[in-house]
């Protein structure tokens, strides 16, 4: 889970990094009153930023000084509602100004190359991190970071010196370490502080953060829920989540439902081949039921999928291994049972595997109008796409 | 012969008492798996029934290891607890553990990689079916019913596509399929199986599967190139992954344009495997290489 600029802020202050102070509002009219109290420390000035999970905000016009109460307002009305790279901003955070004297920049994230961290560090912050990568690689240090023993301050030294710092090596080191903290002790899979800033009364401080988290660490992290972002996620995606079902929602025509995700990721390549021959559906979504395929989750599965108004037709592909085909089988017939006439969308099944005949026979003897039975992955991927485009 | 495991493995199982490790130790038992006992703190010096057999539960890895001489051990550990009983095993200088656990945090799993750095011990996992040696060993989720031993050697990050692709090709058959798992960090990579298989006289074709997310695959065929003479065939799964949404598995995530499925496959291509563009077509092109070489 990626996290707002303004989350990664608190985060950030949770763990003692240094950071400006600021608050996030939702409506313009609260802008004036957020911008008296964050400016108080600041001359009056204060920036206003969207909240929005992409890069290329300022140049977006997403960014903008304001001097007084009223131009934070302004700011704030001209912003929020704004589409930056198909992200609208609903939320822009009122932060402290301040004087820039010289922009870095730090990264701690998972190396999954290396099976380690991996720390990158520059003298050269302020711009996109690919782009400084790819034409002045010499100007961003990669260190990689044992996991074990983390950001200390002999490692966050190490980092500082091959960035090339030749002066504030403490403090920025110094920044590093609770930097770390923040990705030991939030489960994080990426902390980026872009830019990293010294002001020109010389305070080291973090403008700017992303942080990613680990979505498998949420049973450390009751709160991380809370963090979130409701408001932007697809409604089929959360009613999904609700029903703790692993699902993706696509934009094509073909539901999908099928066991493992391997197996459910080739699914949707087989049946977007097929849809090339059957004037270009697509799948619709991902939606992998796991092991267990009884009535209850397939029905839930089956829901979901139905109420997704581009789906024309359903396949459903699940090679029985630990779970037998005729469980699959009576789980099919049971959520059709469930679903009754809110069923409305033709179902093509393969089932394959432990104890196929049984399942095959099962769906046979049910003779449902709905079911089409195909016994190969390839020839029911092609069904489901024909089906689709009828 | 086999990699990894064979009739002569003897294996324990760290979560024996769970409602996960009690069902699978029983398959393995039907699968033929020589298995040892198993180990629950809580519930040591206890004995476990599983089919008709009486297993001991041991206090620890070290207990199970001194009484037993156990070479393998299967973790069906809940997520919050995976990492310590990984380290524990490591300590206890267990040449095998397989971690079937999904849902491990990613640092858990860097912590013990990271402390696996000089140790005896083998990680395959976690987030993994695990290995089976048809016919000998099973050591891990994989139905033993789907195929027998034969001359095909299997890994793949995921499960089910290992289920499907050992099924396509039951006629052949397997030395041995070893699922590596979907996480971003896994303990035995593609490499590892590709070495060990090379290195096996029985196994006389491999078959590779991949999926999105990392670069895996691209350096799997960097390997392949260099240093694996026996014919491969490859699939990758997820052509039609999203950019930056998780497909399921923990790794199986596009980030910018890195982990793209057309890439994998492009480098596998150019490393002479021939990859499929469904796993029916996979496992045909797995057919045509055995019956070449058998005609």
């Amino acid at each position: 889970m990626d996290l707002f600029e303004y989350q990664a802020r608190d985060m950030f202050e949770a763990h003692g990094v240094p950071v400006l102070s600021a608050e996030v509002i939702t409506d313009a009219g609260d802008a004036a009153a957020a911008a008296e109290r964050i400016g108080a420390n600041s001359g009056g000035v204060v920036v206003v930023k969207a909240q929005v999970k992409t890069g290329g905000r300022g140049k977006a016009g997403g960014v903008k000084l304001a001097k007084s109460p009223e131009e934070a307002t302004a700011a704030a009305e001209q912003i929020l509602g704004m589409d930056i790279k198909g992200h609208t901003v609903n939320a822009v955070m009122v932060a402290q100004g301040a004087s820039i004297a010289e922009e870095y920049y730090f990264s701690l994230l998972l190396d999954r190359a290396n099976r380690t961290l991996l720390a990158m560090c520059s003298k050269e912050g302020g711009m996109e991190i690919e782009q400084l990568a790819v034409e002045r690689p010499e100007a961003l240090a990669k260190v990689p970071v044992n996991p074990l023993t983390g950001i200390d301050a002999a490692k966050a030294a190490e980092i500082v010196e091959a960035a090339g710092f030749t002066q504030d090596q403490d403090a920025i080191a110094e920044v590093l370490v609770t930097l770390w903290d923040v990705y030991r002790e939030e489960d994080a899979t990426l902390v980026e502080v872009n830019p990293l800033v010294k002001t020109t009364d010389g305070q080291i401080i973090a403008l700017d953060g992303k942080v990613s988290l680990d979505e498998n660490a949420e049973f450390r992290h009751p709160a991380h829920a809370d963090l979130e972002d409701k408001a932007s996620t697809d409604p089929l995606e959360a009613k999904a989540k609700e029903l703790n079902l692993n699902y993706v929602k696509l934009d094509g025509q073909v539901g999908i439902i099928g066991n493992g995700a391997g197996l459910v990721m080739s699914t949707l390549d087989v049946v977007a081949y097929a849809g090339e021959k059957h004037g270009g559906v697509k799948p619709a979504n991902f939606l992998d039921i796991g092991g267990g395929a009884n009535a209850k989750v397939m029905a839930n599965g089956l829901d979901v999928i139905l109420n997704d108004e581009q789906v024309k037709a359903v396949f459903v592909n699940v090679f029985g291994g630990i779970t037998a085909c005729d469980e699959v089988a009576n789980g099919i017939k049971g959520a059709l049972e469930i679903l009754g006439d809110s069923a409305t969308k033709p179902l093509v099944v393969r089932l394959d595997g432990n104890n196929v005949e049984k399942g095959r026979a099962i769906l046979d003897e049910l003779n449902h109008p709905l079911v089409t039975q195909v016994d190969t992955m390839d020839g029911a991927a092609d069904k489901a796409a024909e089906l689709a485009n009828a | 012969m086999t990699i990894y495991l064979n009739k002569d493995s003897k294996i324990i199982v760290q979560g024996i008492t769970g409602g996960m490790g009690s069902k699978h130790t029983e398959l393995m038992l039907l699968a033929g798996s020589n298995i040892v006992g198993g180990v629950n703190a809580r519930k040591a010096g206890t004995t476990v029934t599983l089919n008709d057999q009486d297993l001991h539960v041991y206090g620890t890895v070290k207990e199970a290891m001194e009484a037993t001489g156990a070479n393998v051990s299967v973790l069906f550990v809940p997520p919050a607890f995976t990492k310590d009983a990984c380290i524990e095993a490591i300590d206890a200088e267990m040449p095998l553990i397989v971690v079937i656990t999904e849902g491990v945090p990613v640092k858990d799993t860097a912590e013990v990689f990271a402390y696996l750095e000089g140790k005896q011990t083998q990680m395959i996992g976690p987030n993994c079916p695990g290995v089976i040696s048809p016919g000998e060993s099973l050591a891990g989720i994989t139905p033993h019913t789907i195929a027998g031993k034969g001359p095909i050697g299997l890994v793949s990050k995921s499960g089910t596509l290992t289920y499907q692709m050992m099924y396509e090709l039951r006629d052949f058959g397997f030395t041995t399929a070893i699922g590596i798992g979907g996480d971003p960090i896994i303990g035995t990579t593609h490499i590892d199986a590709l070495e060990a298989f090379e290195n096996d006289p029985e196994t006389k074709a491999i078959v590779m599967i991949g999926e999105i997310g990392g670069d895996a695959e691209e350096r799997a065929a960097e390997y392949i190139q260099a240093h694996v003479t026996k014919p491969v065939v490859g699939y990758v799964a997820g052509f039609t992954a999203p950019e930056g949404k998780t497909m399921g598995h923990a790794g199986a995530i596009v980030s910018g344009s890195s982990g793209t499925a057309a890439a994998k496959k492009e480098a596998l291509e150019a490393a002479g495997v021939k990859v499929g563009k469904t796993p029916s077509e996979t496992a045909e092109l797995m057919r045509q290489i055995l019956q070449g070489a058998e005609g």
